[in-house]
């Protein structure tokens, strides 16, 4: 896979850098204490920066991190240094973006963890293997909701009732627990 | 760590810290998943438990191996259900266990229904699901339904089938290589990641018929892709076989650039970006076909995404080590990020800058660098301490301009480290400089009147003990040193107090004020500070009007002349009594492991200590050593001194290293010896050399150990004569010879002993000994300052090697110079490369060496070998070593 660009993880931290969802696709971090110790260093490391206009990158031990915030909640793509950095953004972007459609833009660290199932399940559409299976939010969503893969109706062109529905289906979920 | 949540049970109050996983534990989970058994399966609780092991996992709690089965083999239950929500997490729960293959039989029959099945989603999500579970047997029962996938005419299908080619790949390539007419269709895909991923996995097959590849990137760049992704990968691949082909096609036309050049213009900024830096790695990049990729990366400096600007500017960062004037046109927009919010990209600005400047701007450079430097961490500021004083050597005109800015920062706020790049920094220009002496050691005594650091402080005392008498006015050093006398505490106290002395004995007309001085710290309340005024007041008082003694300036200024380490242990073992501590009863045999622990430090070793710099110590103790030997006195200058070369096997009785100095007539073998058995004393130690194999070398005399105690290193020497200035080599064998006496441990006592003799490995003298790594800082105008009347140019064929780096380090290793510019670098995959070299020769003359390297298909490497020196006869020899070599 000399020249194919690889991913080597997707991080999705609250504000005090705690896990909300994470996927490592390399073994740069054996244990899981490296891969901990790894997260606290990227997340002090972003914590001053203002990544929440515009994706915000960083070099350091090695890897490129580009960076994104929304409210309470921190994401991040990391890949070897060689990688283009454009690409890895790319990847941010997909991944951001899909989240956002999936939770109806109310991105916060309460609503990501009442919706896990649709966080996992989105990392694992945008990488396989630190392969990029797909950059594009809409279609990313689209996948990940469970009305199929077909493609026929692009997530954010749902329809309001059909949207209500989804949400509604969430909302029950997380109550009923 | 693994719950986290459970921690926050105190600000349980606090509303929004509420989460869904609250409380949760291991083994309630567990239970709760048992609802997976359950003849009805009720979908929803089924999901929620499945959501809360992915949760579990993700946290890092782990499973034991029994309760990871259990779990398995109750979600392949819910393969029933029909819920879809449900199978998506039943596929990630499956990825997530990761089963071993006894467990994987289970869900096999499951996943391969999910495979045919009408839905796109699960006929998707089940072959990444089973390739990544199943192993090679397995394979060849699927191939079928997975070559049709490949081709599938939904998107996401292929994708999946495409991606899990690529990872059986590397486990079974054999396997994924049938699939080639498939992946070819699949190409041609209207879906862009389609074309993305089959693009990646055909390349991956053929990545070893360069033929193959050539058509393919060849067919491609003249047809349309569709994704920017995939067009990054053609970009990729169409710059790699530039490289391979450049080295054969000298004619001008370097292929494929036209396509490289065309992808500037694509709509994706990622596109246009890949683009651009592959154009900047091209190996032997002419200036003008850099220019379109330059003028894209400006553009990139000014964009509003951080992402972009700092892509743009870490590739300008790396042109400027080997094209600095190409990007000379970038520098306003490069100087207007240096007040970049974001640190990386204003630390990138800063050193690309530092690269590129010429000595006109440096002036403005400074003042701007002074507004950043106020409000970036510690870790830039050292970055940009050592690029400045890299360019300080570079431009040494300029000194004047970048010590005062050095000074200026140090007067500021800051973290030890950064304060130490700062001192360590001027230090070094001070040696390398000797117009800036005067000028940096006023700044050092500026520092210490206000340094927190006592470490620092004593370091410069000693430093301006050492220096300062030397200059034209050493008086003015006086009062700063006195100072801390009176205001520091005890440490730097006793540093001032040996400073002041050193200025005594060296300037006699400031000996009566140095007196006066030493008198007042009679009276000091430490020790120590006490102790050293009263020793220094005695030995510079024998002789107060005249000359001082040259034992004193040999005691304050010379070294212990014996190790510390060993030192330290004499001192330990001293018993307080009638008799006083001797130091000559301290062995002075080096360690040899002291000396190449320092040089394992020497790039973070502070060049404060007592002579400069680390890899100086090094030589100055090798020098100090061998002209302490009458025998070796009438030697001349020592040219170079190699490192230690080990002569015996790890952890056998005697442990045998060789150190090789060269003198113009001369070479002295050192063998440093130690004795590893606490039973044995060895006496009467020598090295029995055999010349047969060097014969223009003879055997002057040899240097025998007198004794060799357990574990405590002694040296042995044989000289040899040979002709002069002229680099002979050879082979030499050598054997130990010594008697050894067995040792009682308890009484210390030894018996008569008897002769021994002991092999070690022959010791050869090269070509590369006679050749000092002595770098020039611009190879450019000193190639041309050293004109072409000695040049000589050849070429060579180097047969089959691994790679070029490989080559590019053995020829380098031959010629025992150093590389220049950083050209010792090789990147992967590059086919040619050029490599600069610098050295200077025995005899003082000075080599430059340009190597220009290629590689071919069957690894066949050609070198074309130019070299400049100041003699035809040494532009020759270098030509003969690599022909021999």
């Amino acid at each position: 896979m000399d020249s194919c660009p690889l991913v080597k993880n997707i991080l999705l931290l609250d504000s005090e850098g705690r896990r909300v969802a994470v996927k490592y696709f390399s073994d740069d971090w054996a244990t899981q204490g490296a891969k901990l110790a790894y997260e606290k260093s990227v997340f002090m490391k972003t914590l001053k920066t203002n990544a929440r206009t515009e994706a915000e990158i960083s070099m350091f031990d090695g890897f490129v991190v580009v960076y994104k915030f929304v409210n309470d909640l921190h994401f991040f793509v990391t890949a070897g240094e060689e990688e283009n950095e454009l690409i890895l953004s790319s990847v941010l972007q997909g991944f951001f973006d899909a989240v956002a459609l999936l939770l109806r833009n109310d991105v916060e660290k309460q609503i990501a963890l009442e919706n896990l199932d649709l966080i996992l399940l989105c990392i694992d559409e945008i990488v396989d293997r630190g392969i990029i299976l797909e950059t594009d939010a809409d279609t990313i969503a689209g996948k990940v909701a469970t009305n199929g893969v077909d493609g026929s109706v692009p997530f954010s062109e749902q329809t309001i009732s059909q949207a209500l529905a989804t949400a509604r289906e969430h909302l029950a979920r997380s109550l009923l627990k | 760590m693994a719950h986290p949540f459970l921690k926050k049970d105190d600000d349980l109050d606090e509303e929004d810290e509420y989460s869904p996983f609250l409380g949760i534990e291991k083994s309630a989970v567990l239970q709760e998943a048992r609802v997976f058994n359950d003849p009805q399966l009720d979908s929803r609780r089924c999901s929620q438990a499945i959501i809360k092991l992915l949760y579990l996992l993700n946290q890092g709690e782990t499973f034991t191996k029994i309760e990871a089965t259990d779990v398995f083999f109750s979600v392949t239950k819910l393969f029933q259900s029909k819920d879809s929500g449900l199978r998506r997490l039943v596929y990630l729960m499956i990825k997530e266990l990761s089963p071993c293959a006894d467990e994987v039989i289970i869900v096999t029959s499951s996943l391969m229904k999910d495979m045919n099945s009408k839905i796109d989603m699960y006929r998707a999500n089940a072959i990444r699901v089973l390739c990544r579970i199943t192993d090679g047997t397995l394979l060849t029962q699927i191939e079928r339904y997975l070559k049709q996938a490949i081709v599938d005419k939904n998107p996401v299908v292929a994708s999946a089938a495409l991606v899990s080619g690529i990872h059986i790949l590397q486990s079974n390539p054999e396997i994924v290589r049938r699939w080639s007419n498939e992946v070819q269709e699949a190409i041609q895909s209207r879906a862009a990641l389609v074309q993305f991923h089959a693009l990646s996995l055909l390349h991956q097959i053929k990545q070893n018929d360069r033929l193959a590849i050539n058509k393919l990137v060849t067919s491609l760049t003249k047809g349309v892709v569709r994704s920017p992704l995939a067009q990054c990968l053609l970009i990729r691949y169409a710059s790699q076989a530039a490289q391979e082909s450049s080295f054969n096609s000298q004619t001008g036309d370097r292929p494929f650039y036209d396509f490289l050049e065309a992808c500037l213009r694509h709509k994706a900024d990622m596109v246009t970006f890949e683009a651009a830096r592959a154009i900047t790695e091209l190996s032997g990049v002419t200036n003008r076909e850099l220019t379109p990729a330059i003028t894209v990366l400006q553009l990139f400096l000014n964009s509003s995404k951080p992402v972009l600007r700092f892509a743009a500017i870490r590739t300008l960062n790396k042109v400027a080590m080997t094209h600095p004037l190409s990007i000379s046109g970038c520098n306003i927009d490069m100087e207007s990020l240096i007040s970049d919010q974001n640190r990386s990209i204003a630390t990138l600005a800063i050193t690309t800058l530092l690269k590129t400047g010429n000595e006109s701007s440096i002036d403005r450079l400074m003042k701007q660098i002074t507004n950043f430097m106020s409000d970036i961490a510690d870790e830039f500021k050292i970055v940009v301490v050592e690029a400045i004083r890299s360019l300080c050597l570079k431009f040494p005109l300029k000194y004047r301009s970048l010590m005062n800015f050095l000074s200026s920062i140090l007067r500021e706020e800051g973290g030890f480290e950064y304060k130490k790049a700062i001192v360590d920094s001027i230090v070094i220009l001070i040696r390398d400089i000797p117009d800036a002496k005067e000028n940096g050691l006023f700044h050092l005594c500026e520092f210490i009147e206000d340094c927190e650091f006592t470490y620092l402080s004593t370091q410069i005392l000693h430093f301006l003990g050492n220096e300062g008498p030397k200059t034209s006015d050493p008086s003015k050093y006086i009062r700063y040193i006195y100072n801390r006398v009176v205001l520091e505490n005890a440490t730097v106290r006793a540093g001032a107090v040996s400073a002041l002395a050193k200025f005594g004995a060296i300037v006699d007309s400031l000996k009566p004020r140095i007196f006066t001085l030493l008198k007042r710290c009679l009276f000091d309340s430490d020790d120590e500070v006490r102790d050293r005024a009263t020793l220094y007041l005695n030995m510079l008082e024998g002789d107060v009007v005249g000359e001082t003694g040259n034992d004193v300036k040999e005691f304050l200024f010379g070294s212990l002349n014996v190790p510390l380490a060993n030192l330290e242990s004499s001192l330990q073992n001293y018993v307080p009594s009638e008799e006083s501590f001797d130091i000559h009863s301290v062995s002075k045999e080096v360690k040899s492991q002291t000396i190449s622990e320092k040089k394992s430090q020497s790039k973070k070793a502070n060049p404060l200590g007592a002579p400069s710099a680390s890899l100086a110590t090094h030589v100055d103790a090798y020098e100090r050593l061998l002209s302490s030997i009458p025998e070796f006195s009438n030697f001349g200058l020592l040219f170079k001194s190699s490192d230690p070369v080990e002569l015996t096997e790890a952890e056998t009785e005697y442990a045998v290293n060789v150190v090789k100095h060269i003198y113009d007539e001369h070479i002295v073998f050192q063998y440093n010896c130690t004795n590893t058995i606490s039973e044995q004393l060895l006496e009467d130690v020598s090295v029995v050399v055999d010349t047969s194999e060097a014969e223009e070398f003879s055997e002057l005399l040899s240097k025998p150990l007198k004794s060799l105690h357990y574990d405590s290193p002694g040296q042995t020497f044989v000289a040899f004569e040979k002709p002069q200035g002229v680099s002979s080599t050879g082979n030499f064998s050598n054997t130990l010879k010594f008697i050894v006496k067995e040792v009682d441990p308890s009484t210390g006592e030894s018996d008569e002993g008897v002769e021994d003799e002991y092999q070690l490995e022959d010791v050869e003298v090269t070509a590369a000994d006679y050749m000092k790594k002595i770098g020039v800082s611009n190879f450019k105008n000193a190639w041309e300052s050293i004109g072409d009347d000695c040049e000589r140019i050849d070429e060579y064929g180097l047969g089959v090697r691994d790679s070029l780096k490989e080559a590019v380090s053995a020829v380098i290793d031959i010629l025992g110079m150093q590389p220049c510019e950083g050209t010792e670098a090789v990147s992967n995959n590059s086919r040619s490369h050029t490599c600069l070299l610098s050295g200077v020769f025995i005899g003082n003359v000075k080599v430059l060496v340009r190597l220009s390297f290629g590689i071919d298909g069957p690894k066949q490497v050609a070198m074309k070998l130019a070299v400049r020196s100041e003699a035809e006869a040494v532009s020759d020899a270098i030509h003969e070593i690599v022909a021999s070599g």
